[in-house]
């Protein structure tokens, strides 16, 4: 059996699914500072 | 611990925490993945799918290390009712779910081609598998009690108890007859050959460095909402 579909599939997961995290994370944090500082400085 | 409880105090050093460590985490991976893929020989019994040991390992540590950062949290938040307790609980849940979902996934593939199986109820995979549960439980009783407008009390005492689950899957390959193999890396030594393991380190720093990096930009994140959520509350009263 060829192991190597299934070591991108796994590596795929890992390395997309972390990325999607740390993406997802930085874009929502950015955006709440952004309005945070947005309302303060009102 | 009490130090960093003071959000202001936090925030000074989750500002360059978040970027440091991130910084640190994107090569460490990048050397591990790279070592591990094209670098390190394949096993004489696994053949080519032990590769997928350098992000199967790195997910499962954080799918256990991420509950139990909860429960420290949850301990903080029921004892001393630190403010940021219920931030952290809230912000590890879902990254620790992702990872606990990681470990499963790359765990079945990596079963196909080496047990001839994609899923078997064993001891390992059956209590990391309510692991997933418990973090989609916590997650649904954080976001019902935050919309109640309720501390969070529940869910720190749910975070609390699940915790009975980690030295479950920890000790599931010694009290059960398992599929799962046994502990190839104990605190005195390891059975991986030198050749095969050095990847390893390199994904388990740098997925470790990763979680704490995102964990932090979620905190950064609820707080900087609740800062304007305060904000706006105040200048609707005046």
């Amino acid at each position: 059996m060829n192991h190597w579909p299934f070591i991108i599939s796994a590596y795929a997961i890992v390395l997309g699914g972390s990325a999607a995290l740390t993406i997802w994370a930085w874009r929502s944090m950015r955006a709440a500072e952004k309005f945070a500082d947005k309302v303060t400085r009102r | 611990m009490h130090v960093f409880a003071n959000p202001a105090r936090f925030l000074k050093i989750a500002r360059p925490a978040t970027a440091w460590t991130l910084a640190l985490a994107v090569p460490l991976i990048l050397a591990g993945v790279i070592g591990g893929l094209f670098v390190t020989p394949r096993d004489y019994l696994q053949g080519e799918s032990v590769r997928i040991l350098y992000i199967h390992v790195p997910s499962a540590w954080l799918g256990m290390a991420g509950w139990g950062g909860l429960a420290v949290a949850s301990l903080m938040q029921l004892v001393w009712r630190h403010p940021l307790a219920a931030v952290a609980g809230r912000a590890i849940a879902p990254i620790g779910a992702a990872f606990a979902a990681m470990c499963l996934a790359t765990g079945s593939i990596w079963g196909r081609p080496t047990w001839g199986t994609w899923w078997e109820w064993d001891g390992r995979l059956t209590s990391t598998l309510i692991l997933l549960f418990l973090y989609l439980g916590y997650i649904a009783l954080a976001s019902a009690e935050r919309e109640r407008g309720g501390e969070g009390r529940m869910a720190a005492l749910f975070g609390l108890v699940g915790a009975i689950n980690l030295p479950i899957i920890h000790y599931s390959v010694l009290w059960w007859n398992t599929l799962h193999q046994g502990k190839s890396i104990t605190l005195t030594g390891t059975t991986i050959a030198p050749e095969l393991l050095w990847p390893l380190p390199l994904t388990l720093f740098g997925f470790t460095f990763l979680f704490t990096s995102v964990v932090l930009m979620r905190m950064r994140a609820e707080l900087a909402r609740a800062r304007a959520e305060a904000r706006l509350r105040r200048s609707a009263t005046t």
